[in-house]
């Protein structure tokens, strides 16, 4: 922006007193621009305390009993085990379930919907609405779901990987979309001068030059959803869970879960153990973060 | 995965008769779009994929009639003024009553609080990113910032309930609170919607064309004024979207507020006493083994009805200031 003060250097003498109110080095301005490093600042410090206080807190129980154990009445024995299968088990179902079925739905708004269409005008729509719905609702549709097939037991993998699965599925479809309207149109027009079908464009065209960003948004997706709670929480998850969970129809809870728990309880050590599963959880989570990030630097082509 | 292989048997045989038809058919350069709907294979996934977009569609619909059938069985033992006026909330009491103004100022003052937090500091960081950053500062920033809003909600619950409410509120300023508070619940509440608020109105602040701020500082405006009298109001629509979408999440907020806001359901007069939220109780109700079709169990979706109707009301004012600043440049 050193425009700005080129272009006012010429109104000098024409506005004496605008000058001091004008310059870029005026107090007001100067304060101004110290307001907004002090927002920065204030934002980052929050960030860095939480991480700090939580390592803090946690670390002397970050051993291996936290990947070996499993959860128990005195804390000294306890352990996340089964939360951390039962994290895995979930997560890699619900990418199961919901990338293939967000990339489709993606493919079919940004290449073929016809935008005067007034139901794909609703289907947009509804898309950026399902993204802003509290997470919890989604336990609740799921929840109520089950309620109707007359389900007994909700606590199952697959029950908890849908519910998660519906709340990421918005986040995937705009992310897909927003990769696939970056490709150019030329190279899609190249394709089809040379004799393939809008489909084949798709699939050997559109589509691989988009894998960075839709694998970019599927990840940042799928760390949200290891991170919720809420529509666990709904669907039975916080439960005492003496195995490791071994199927799509098995018991199970998650870390974000077992933190819950191990924070309500009135005995300090439990707090420890929260805290040092939240390191994990954090440390999963920023590597998932950092992943996402390098594939979008590194892979996605620049046209 | 079946539109990808139905994908690959079309690929194969539908190559030959699209080359042949372009080399010997006449030079129209729609033809190819246009034959694909002749195609059997090619029209299947066309459908699958629409319907895979269609089943966004199911979606709503199943969330709005899975929270409104039981919300029905509701308002069949609580008239809706009941409900929606009452100011005593204990459902699970003897002589129960379901009035949710309590959850509902809880809700309010979490919210405000993480409004106070977040429109300051996620607007100031969006000027900042917008006006000011260099770019490659900006890409340094720009991540970190998202940090907060990858940071995991009970992970936030924790801080609020340990750090924030336990250790800075009550050992370093003394201030007179029990073990919970509507302040700590939505202080960090606020800290995680600070990305959300800063985004939206940076893209926002980023749309205003380049000729607006030029000519502001033709007129000899410094950065400050450019930033203040032109930017940010011609980007005043997508800013209030940021901030209306910040209040949906806020108010949607559910592990924050069931670990460090409190448990009990009574009107909500100050920042440093403990509440119930909405949320708070719906997360509350689910540890309970509710049967469904009991009263529990219905009241749980009455709560949750109205959370979705006062959201979906929040997001729509949102993507209404959206479309108006992407309509504007």
């Amino acid at each position: 922006m050193g425009i700005a003060a080129e272009i006012s250097t010429p109104a000098r003498p024409l506005a004496s007193k605008g000058q001091v109110k004008g310059s870029e080095h005026s107090a007001r301005s100067l304060i101004f621009l110290g307001l907004l490093w002090l927002t920065l600042f204030i934002a980052m410090l929050a960030l860095l305390v939480l991480i700090i206080t939580t390592l803090i807190q946690g670390a002397p129980r970050l051993d291996s009993r936290l990947f070996t154990e499993y959860p128990a009445s005195s804390p000294a024995r306890a352990g996340a085990r089964p939360a951390i299968l039962g994290s895995i088990w979930v997560i890699a179902t619900t990418a199961v379930l919901t990338i293939p079925l967000g990339v489709a739905a993606a493919v079919h708004l940004e290449e073929f919907a016809d935008r005067k269409n007034r139901l794909n005008h609703l289907i947009e729509l509804n898309v950026q609405n399902l993204a802003a719905i509290p997470s919890v609702v989604y336990g609740m549709l799921a929840l109520a779901f089950l309620g109707l097939i007359g389900v007994q037991n909700k606590n199952l993998v697959i029950a908890g990987a849908t519910a998660l699965g519906l709340l990421i599925l918005p986040v995937i479809i705009i992310a897909t979309r927003e990769a696939l309207r970056s490709v150019p149109a030329d190279i899609r027009e190249a394709s089809l001068a040379v004799g393939a079908t809008p489909l084949q464009t798709v699939w050997r065209q559109t589509l691989p030059s988009a894998v960075p960003g839709i694998a970019t948004g599927a990840i940042l997706a799928l760390s949200r959803a290891l991170g919720e709670a809420a529509p666990l929480l709904l669907l039975g998850a916080l439960v005492f869970v003496s195995y490791d969970p071994n199927g799509l129809l098995s018991g199970y809870t998650t870390m974000p879960i077992q933190i819950f728990n191990w924070t309500g309880r009135p005995q300090e050590q439990f707090h420890v153990l929260a805290a040092a599963a939240s390191i994990l959880l954090l440390a999963l989570l920023l590597a998932m973060n950092g992943l996402a990030i390098y594939i979008r630097n590194h892979f996605q082509h620049r046209w | 995965m079946e539109n990808i292989s139905s994908a690959e048997r079309v690929s194969g045989a539908a190559l030959a008769p699209a080359g042949a038809g372009a080399v010997t058919g006449p030079p129209e350069p729609r033809i190819s779009l246009a034959s694909s709907a002749k195609r059997p294979g090619e029209a299947v996934t066309r459908v699958i994929l629409a319907v895979a977009a269609g089943i966004t569609v199911v979606i709503t619909v199943g969330i709005v009639v899975a929270l409104i059938i039981p919300s029905i069985g509701f308002f069949r033992e609580v008239s809706v003024g009941e409900f929606l006026f009452g100011t005593r909330w204990a459902p699970r009491f003897a002589d129960a009553s379901f009035g949710v103004i309590p959850l509902i100022t809880a809700t309010v003052w979490t919210t405000v609080m993480a409004l106070i937090t977040a429109v300051p500091l996620g607007l100031g960081a969006a000027v900042f990113l917008s006006e000011y950053a260099p770019a490659r500062l900006r890409a340094i920033l720009k991540p970190v910032l998202e940090i907060l809003a990858g940071v995991p909600t009970v992970v936030y619950g924790l801080f609020a309930l340990q750090f924030v409410q336990g250790t800075l509120f009550r050992d370093i300023l003394h201030l007179p609170t029990g073990s919970f508070s509507v302040l700590a619940a939505g202080l960090v509440m606020g800290i995680m919607i600070i990305p959300t608020v800063a985004s939206l109105s940076e893209d926002a602040m980023s749309a205003v064309p380049h000729a607006m701020r030029q000519g502001s500082a033709a007129l000899g405006a410094n950065r400050m004024q450019t930033s203040i009298r032109v930017v940010f109001p011609a980007a005043l629509s997508g800013i209030v979207a940021a901030i209306v979408l910040g209040i949906s999440r806020a108010i949607g907020e559910t592990m924050i507020v069931a670990i460090a806001a409190g448990g009990q359901a009574r009107i909500v007069t100050g920042p440093l006493e403990q509440g119930q939220t909405m949320t708070g109780f719906i997360a509350n109700a689910a540890l309970g083994d509710s049967r469904v079709g009991s009263l529990e169990f219905d009241t749980l979706f009455a709560v949750g009805l109205l959370l979705f109707a006062i959201t979906l009301l929040m997001n729509f004012i949102s993507i209404r200031f959206v479309r108006r600043f992407r309509e504007a440049y």
